[in-house]
Order: structure tokens, then C-alpha cells, then sequence
């Protein structure tokens, strides 16, 4: 059960429980539907193995009789060539690049999120706004600033947190894509070498991220292990919430009220 | 130093024009306008979403600016006649020696593509039309306003953010929501807000193009099927807010359904008081050099 506190709408109809809530003022133009589906979200730093592990999940939950419904940061039909784009040439600030981010989250709540969770989908969200919290600390932006701006974000059912250290990072990242210019922090001009800006970087993305885990109450997955392992915990936890949550909504719907 | 050359590409024409859309471009380099990290008001509570804050009056809009130059902006409802009061302002600031920079409202190359694509596929919600706007006015902010305000220019920008506080908060986005979102943006010195009905604008809009268009008249909150009659609509929601605007903000009205050149001298005449202490010279790299102004 989420304590809201002033300023968080309760935007569900009433026969379904736990209740979703905006996380700042929401979205007042939108008539209130129920949300019967579930918002589901991963976390972690770049290389971490996230979208190895999403992909993993949905055949998982669709063989449990789920609906399923994912989406990615950056991945708006409106926004993602303007993201790649304005990377490419390098012109972007701390300040437009969250508002690029927030853009872009607004255009996937509205079209996919929200309608997902209306026709009752569990919805597996690629990273969400905590990503943007933890990049913008670490570029040195104003917080207070960046929370505001996702004040249109509808808070997660569950966030698995997926954990690693720069050292276990770092391997997977050269073996993988490489080392990126934005992820690296290079823009942050920590240094000319891009592997030093990379472990610097990282290093404070990933305690920014810890430090969220515990302010947000994310549920935090040991990402150093097997993809096995990792896939084994996360669904483990799924199935935790999931069957808590249809406990909690029979229970209700016994009820009968649900005021 | 002219930074009025290092923000405009060149063979780009100094003097404003209305509706183009095509009017700037940035520059590539990484800028720094974030808002810096100030000591966060958010407080922390474990296993919770930490409360956004409410009604934070901490933006830079809230006070003046700390740069040598001058901000002027025009607001308006379209067809209030705001850009044509601006362009002449140019010309004689320009002609009477003062070094210019002229900015656009939705200008910015950044998010052109975003926007049109969004516009023509009917794509933007009210909240991704606000986001866009504030891309492209962070963006414009670093690479067309900043510099030359800091640079001791007068910066005259065609809209400023009270646009989106007026027109996002008629399509239904929150208002408090809306100014943090701009919360990074400085306050100009003289914000001229050209008060016309909606009758005289839709004249004069009607009088100059054939059709109106399709999110100026607001038909994408409205979804009435008459152009004419969806901007009656929409742009008397725009004006009432406006008017609340013009309080919070102290917006100086200016009457625009007067004769133009009657509207010009009462701009002069405001823009005299803000140029008052004004230094020229230090945005010419002048200093000490005795300049001629007519």
C-alpha cells in the first residue's frame, strides 16, 4: 500500500487495488479510467543487462496467461530520431536533454503506457524517470528541477533495480557495444580519456541509482551473476507482486463496495 | 567583441520576420545553462516518492536578471499584432546604434523535425506540445539568449515562456506544472502584452491568410469542426489566462487594437525607462570609445 503524500492524485476507479497515483500533478486533462494492469519497471546503469533480461521476461509472463507490453527510454516514435540526432551532433545541454527525455516519456506514457494498464497489460518499462534523476545528479543538475519535470509520471507498481559495481561494469561494456560518448559523460569534460570518464561517471550513476533504491524503494537484483540467475531472482519477484496483487483485488472484489 | 555574429550563421538576415519558420540555428558545442545544483529543496522519505514541491517561487523568474544586457519580450494572442510592434523596435534600436539580437518563439532547429512530424500526424498530446516548446526554448536559451544578454545586448524575443503558461494551461496542462518546467528561465526586463479581443485579432489574421491553422486555433482541445469557431474558443481561454498572467508577472499591457505607429511610440517610450543605465558600449568592445547614436 503507497502512502501519497499531498500533491498525488488517485486517478483509479474504484474496484481496483492498490490504487495508482501520479507521482507529482499528473495528467488533469485526462478523464480518469481504471488502470487494471501492472507497471513494471527495470532499472540500471548502461550494459548492465537490462534489456537481456526484459526480453526474457515477457515469453515468461505470456506462458502465465499475462498480456504483455513493453516499452524503452527513448523509444517514441515522436522523439526517438530527434534524440539520436541532436547526440550525433553533440548540441545538447543538461537542461535539453531532460527535457528531450521527458518528451519523450510523456509520448510513451500517454500512447502506450496508460493505454496498456487500461486494457490490463502488464506493462515492462526499460528504464523509467528514475533514470533521468540519477543522470541529471550525476550531470549536475538542479534535482529539485528534474523531479518537477516527471511530475506527469505515473508511479511504478514494482522497480527491480538491477546492481553492479564499475569493475564487474566495465568488462561487459567493451565486450558489448563499446564505450558511448554520452554514457561515458564525455560531455561533462571529466577528462579527455574516455575510459577514466567512463569509471567516473559510472561510478556516480551507479551510487546515485543505490541511493535512489532506497528513497523510491526499488527492489534490488545482484546483476553481477549468470543471466540465468538474474532472470531466476527477477521473476521470482514478479510472481511475489503479482500474486499479492490479485490477492489484494479479490479480496476487494469480495467486498463488493470498493469505495 | 560582436557576439551577435557568433550566435547567427552567416548570410542569416538580422531583421525579424513573422511566421518564419526557418529564422535560427544553433551552433554545436556542448552549452552549460543547466540549471545548476542548487541545495535540493526535495525532502527524503525512505520507501516513498519524495514530494514534489508545490508552488516553489525559486525560479529565476521571480527576479531579475544578473546579466549587463537587456531581455525585452512580446506576448499576445496571434494576430495581436506583437511581431510587427517587435520588428520596428528592431529597426530603430539598430538604426539608434544598439547592438540586437532578435529570437523566436518554436525557432529552434533542435526539435523542427519533432515538432512538424508531431503537428502534421496529429501525434502531440497537450503535455508532449508543452515539452517540445520547452526543448526548443532551453535550446534557444543557451545558444540565441544567454549569450548576448551576457554579452550586454538587448536580446527581443517574439513570445517568451508566458506562451506556453497561457496556451499549454488552455490545452489542459497544469500550471504549476508548467512554470517549474520553465523554471530556468530568466525574467526579461520589460515583457510588452499586447491586448487585443478575439473579433479584431481573427479580422486581421483572416484579412492577411486564407485558413487558419489547425493548433493556432486550438482544434486539437476544441475538436470543434469550424476553424473560426474553434479559435473564438480556444483563444478567449488563451486571453483569459493571459489577462491572470499579466498580474502574476507584471506584464505591461499595451492597448493593440491602437493605431500601430500610436502602439510604437508608447514601446519607445517603455523601452527608454529600461535602457535608462543601459552601457552600451561594453556589448561593441568599445570600451571608453565615444559612439555616435542618432
Amino acid at each position: 500500500m503507497i502512502t501519497i503524500a499531498s500533491g498525488h492524485r488517485d486517478i483509479m476507479a474504484p474496484q481496483s487495488k492498490p490504487p495508482k497515483s501520479w507521482y507529482g500533478r499528473g495528467l488533469p486533462y485526462l478523464t480518469k479510467k481504471p488502470l487494471p494492469g501492472h507497471l513494471i519497471v527495470i532499472e540500471g546503469t548502461d550494459g548492465v543487462g537490462r534489456s537481456t533480461q526484459v526480453s526474457l521476461l515477457s515469453p515468461w509472463l505470456e506462458l502465465e496467461g499475462y498480456a504483455v507490453s513493453s516499452t524503452g527510454w527513448t523509444r517514441s516514435p515522436l522523439l526517438h530520431e530527434t534524440i539520436n540526432e541532436a547526440k550525433a551532433g553533440h548540441q545538447l545541454t543538461v537542461t535539453t536533454f531532460s527535457l528531450l527525455y521527458a518528451a519523450d516519456f510523456a509520448d510513451r506514457l500517454e500512447h502506450e503506457i496508460l493505454p496498456a494498464l487500461q486494457a490490463g497489460f502488464i506493462v515492462i518499462a526499460d528504464r523509467y524517470m528514475y533514470t533521468a534523476f540519477a543522470r541529471n545528479t550525476a550531470m549536475g543538475a538542479d534535482p529539485a528541477w528534474t523531479r518537477d519535470l516527471f511530475g506527469m509520471a505515473l508511479v511504478p507498481d514494482l522497480v527491480l533495480y538491477l546492481d553492479i559495481d564499475v569493475d564487474n561494469l566495465i568488462p561487459r561494456v567493451v565486450q558489448g557495444k563499446g564505450m558511448d560518448y554520452w554514457e561515458s559523460g564525455m560531455h561533462l569534460a571529466l577528462g579527455t580519456d574516455l575510459f577514466d570518464s567512463f569509471h567516473r561517471y559510472q561510478t556516480n550513476l551507479i551510487e546515485e541509482y543505490r541511493r535512489l533504491a532506497q528513497e523510491f524503494g526499488f527492489i534490488t537484483v545482484d546483476a553481477r551473476r549468470s543471466i540465468d540467475e538474474v532472470q531466476n531472482d527477477l521473476r521470482r519477484h514478479i510472481s511475489n507482486y503479482l500474486s499479492s496483487a490479485d490477492a489484494s483485488r479479490s479480496r476487494l472484489g469480495s467486498s463488493g463496495s470498493g469505495s | 567583441m560582436d557576439a551577435r555574429d557568433t550566435r547567427r550563421p552567416a548570410g542569416q538576415s538580422s531583421v525579424p520576420h513573422k511566421e518564419s519558420p526557418a529564422s535560427v540555428s544553433c551552433s554545436s558545442q556542448a552549452g552549460s545553462d543547466a540549471p545548476s545544483a542548487k541545495a535540493t529543496s526535495v525532502t527524503v522519505q525512505r520507501g516513498q516518492p519524495a514530494p514534489v514541491s508545490n508552488a516553489r517561487r525559486t525560479g529565476l523568474l521571480y527576479h531579475p536578471h544578473p546579466y549587463p544586457g537587456r531581455l525585452i519580450a512580446v506576448e499576445g494572442i496571434d494576430g495581436s499584432g506583437k511581431s510587427t510592434q517587435l520588428l520596428l523596435l528592431d529597426r530603430w534600436l539598430r538604426t539608434r546604434g544598439y547592438p540586437v539580437h532578435f529570437t523566436e518563439w518554436n525557432s529552434s532547429r533542435l526539435v523542427r523535425r519533432a515538432m512538424s512530424r508531431g503537428k502534421k500526424k496529429n501525434l502531440l498530446t497537450p503535455t508532449t506540445f508543452s515539452l517540445l516548446h520547452a526543448v526548443d526554448f532551453a535550446d534557444r536559451l543557451t545558444y540565441q539568449i544567454l549569450p548576448p544578454l551576457k554579452a550586454g545586448m538587448i536580446v527581443l524575443a517574439d513570445r517568451y515562456v508566458y506562451t506556453a503558461f497561457a496556451r499549454d494551461v488552455a490545452r489542459g496542462v497544469d500550471s504549476q506544472w508548467v512554470r517549474q518546467v520553465y523554471s530556468f528561465a530568466p525574467r526579461p526586463d520589460l515583457t510588452l502584452y499586447f491586448r487585443v479581443p478575439i473579433e479584431v485579432s481573427l479580422e486581421r489574421l483572416l484579412a492577411g491568410r486564407a485558413k487558419l491553422k489547425y493548433h493556432e486555433a486550438g482544434m486539437d482541445v476544441t475538436h470543434a469542426a469550424d476553424p473560426v469557431e474553434s479559435f473564438r474558443r480556444f483563444q478567449s481561454r488563451v486571453l483569459a489566462i493571459y489577462d491572470e498572467l499579466g498580474q502574476e508577472f507584471a506584464l505591461k499591457p499595451i492597448d493593440a487594437t491602437q493605431e500601430i505607429p500610436a502602439q510604437q511610440r508608447l514601446v519607445r517610450k517603455m523601452v527608454q525607462e529600461i535602457l535608462v543605465d543601459y552601457d552600451r558600449e561594453r556589448a561593441q568592445g568599445h570600451h571608453g570609445a565615444a559612439i555616435q547614436a542618432s
